[in-house]
């Protein structure tokens, strides 16, 4: 791993692809969450809510598109971190995450980050501001 | 429908990043790194970024939203520094923004509700600002 210094503005962390959506996926979140609402786990539900089918929370979303920096960790920490919600993921879903450096200052690396569903359509998309200052307070 | 709860906010609760919970959400976002439960190797093991959506962060007096048919909007998040694993954290939650826009569906009414998190000496670690879109549909169902 070579870590966020080499990194140039314009070029990508390397993209994550989540293996397709499940049931499962979903019941452990809510689990783990304590997001119980339905319309994430239960068919009936989400169909009465007027959709085709159970879709994923979007904070599962959210989460798992923030493992993009855990590798870095060491380096600093996730100072922001702003989504908005774009669209619906569904069950089978292969969703990509994807993180660009927009800027780079002495302590703070700007990224623009998304997932994309198999369409290349992004359902949440977003900025992250990676702070370099922690490593000394850490240790 | 909620311009009333502007500025109103709840009671602090006391939280702590439970060493157990933090595991188990790591696992469900199939983020497993180390750095979060591997206590040999880390002199800190710390919470990923959207762990605080756990917290209990208590009630704020007249907002009662419907548990069914909201949007989740946007999510922010802001650090001063990481959480840490088995630390006490005092959460509580305030209604900034409440408007309503005409669209495609109506009436939609933008709930923005900001959570913060501090340190027992009132030292803030983290706030989140959450807006919630609530469809005219789902206002009409409720009972005031």
């Amino acid at each position: 791993m070579t870590g966020l210094k080499g990194l140039q503005v314009g070029e990508s962390l390397e993209a994550i692809t989540l293996p397709p959506v499940s049931r499962l996926d979903l019941i452990k979140y809510a689990g783990a969450s304590g997001d119980y609402n339905p319309i994430h786990t239960i068919d009936e539900e989400a169909e009465k809510a007027g959709l085709p089918g159970i879709i994923a929370h979007g904070m599962w979303t959210m989460g798992n598109l923030a493992k993009l920096f855990t590798p870095y960790f060491e380096e600093g920490f996730i100072q922001d971190y702003s989504i908005r919600f774009k669209g619906m993921v569904f069950l089978n879903d292969v969703i990509t995450l994807h993180a660009v450096l927009d800027e780079q200052g002495e302590e703070e690396l700007s990224f623009s980050v998304r997932a994309a569903n198999q369409d290349g359509r992004d359902v949440i998309k977003g900025n992250v501001v990676f702070c370099k200052r922690f490593i000394t307070a850490a240790t | 429908m909620f311009e009333h709860t502007i500025g109103k906010r709840s009671e602090k609760v006391k939280n702590r990043v439970e060493r157990g919970a933090v595991k188990k959400f790591a696992e469900a976002i199939g983020d497993l790194h180390p750095i979060y439960t591997d206590e040999e190797n880390y002199s800190r093991n710390i919470a990923p970024p959207t762990f605080p959506r756990v917290f209990d962060y208590g009630n704020i007096e007249e907002l009662n939203l419907p548990n069914k048919g909201l949007i989740h909007g946007e999510q922010n998040y802001h650090y001063e520094r990481p959480l840490f694993v088995e630390e006490e954290i005092l959460c509580y939650a305030e209604v900034e923004d409440y408007y309503e826009r005409s669209g495609k569906s109506g009436n939609m009414g933008f709930l923005k509700v900001k959570r913060y998190g501090e340190d027992p000496e009132g030292k803030l670690i983290f706030s989140e600002e959450q807006v919630v879109i609530i469809t005219e549909a789902v206002r009409k169902g409720m009972t005031v």
